[in-house]
């Protein structure tokens, strides 16, 4: 029952936290999913782990703002993604773009991949046994011996 | 020595998270450094005076300071941006998303260091100059590019240490 409850109170508070963005009756209904997609994207500079559409943040209501009246303006979503991380920065987006000082977190997973996969191979080449020549030989002898022994037991051939 | 691998990565990621202790997360860096500053024309608390232009700032050194009466933090960097005007320095004070009449009740209470004072009402050249936590401070050259922005009050060490020598260094580039 208290996980029950704990659960419930989660996902409660999960619904109160997105209701941060404010309905809009200046927007046409495609640009109203632009806004709110926008809006999920941009993150809030005052409390950085929510997006602008989570954030209760003043500013926040302020970019908002400025997202709307863009979109009204008939600006593209690239055009306004610009015009807020040129104040802003890459970090006011969500999705960091591809460039120098992102590099290492775009491609260090992909490093980490591929210095895993060698390191695995390594160790597995490791663990195979080498054997020396006459190793070689000795295991042969053995197995040849199980043959002969296994062929002297074997059945008489079926009539 | 792929034994030691799991070492060598073990001492590299504590050297990340020990570096990552030290920073603040609250910092972001600002994309307006070493651009130009974000023009604006704003009109001054004091209805008497003639209204703030950013361009008839150009030809000198100047400093951005971003207040309002409602924030405390604003009240703990005063002593500094007191002192540095009474440095010489030139203080443009942006007040930010405040009342007219809060503003003048604090700079009457704690003094004024600021040469001109810009309202910001609506929040929208702060807005342009990628405000988000006031206190703000900005430095601008000669030329009109930001060359250093600080995010929150400013301390002792901040005065000493970085905005005291880069106003020298910038006055020393206009005089050469």
């Amino acid at each position: 029952m208290k996980i029950l409850g704990a659960i419930i109170l989660f996902l409660c508070g999960s619904v109160l936290s997105a209701a941060a963005i404010e309905l809009t009756d200046d927007l046409t209904p495609p640009q109203e999913i632009r806004y709110r997609a926008l809006a999920e994207e941009l993150r809030c500079l005052v409390c950085q782990n929510q997006s602008l559409a989570d954030s209760d943040a003043d500013l926040a209501s302020d970019m908002r703002a400025v997202v709307r009246r863009m979109i009204k303006a008939g600006n593209s979503n690239d055009e306004i993604k610009q015009f807020m991380t040129e104040r802003y920065g890459d970090f006011v987006l969500y999705r960091p773009p591809f460039n120098a000082a992102t590099l290492l977190l775009w491609i260090f997973p992909f490093v980490v991949l591929v210095l895993g996969f060698f390191t695995v191979y390594g160790m597995a080449r490791r663990r195979r046994i080498q054997l020396s020549a006459a190793d070689k030989q000795r295991a042969r002898a053995l197995l040849d011996e199980v043959g002969e022994a296994q062929e002297s037991q074997a059945p008489p051939p079926p009539l | 020595m792929l034994r030691f691998l799991p070492l060598a990565v073990f001492v590299v990621l504590v050297a990340f998270f020990l570096a990552g202790l030290e920073l603040d997360s609250r910092l972001v860096p600002s994309p307006l450094l070493n651009k130009p500053a974000p023009a604006f024309h704003l009109s001054a608390l004091d209805a008497d005076t003639p209204p703030v232009d950013s361009e008839k700032l150009q030809g000198q050194v100047w400093l951005l300071n971003v207040w309002a009466s409602w924030c405390v933090a604003c009240r703990a960097e005063h002593a500094f941006i007191q002192r540095l005007a009474g440095e010489g320095a030139y203080i443009v004070g942006l007040n930010y998303k405040d009342e007219n009449a809060a503003a003048k009740e604090w700079l009457q209470t704690w003094q004024n260091p600021y040469q001109q004072i810009a309202v910001d009402r609506s929040g929208e050249v702060g807005l342009d100059w990628g405000v988000y936590g006031v206190p703000e401070t900005f430095v601008i050259d000669a030329a009109g590019v930001i060359r250093y922005k600080h995010v929150g009050p400013i301390n002792e060490e901040d005065l000493q240490q970085t905005i005291r020598p880069l106003l020298v260094k910038l006055r020393a580039e206009l005089d050469a």
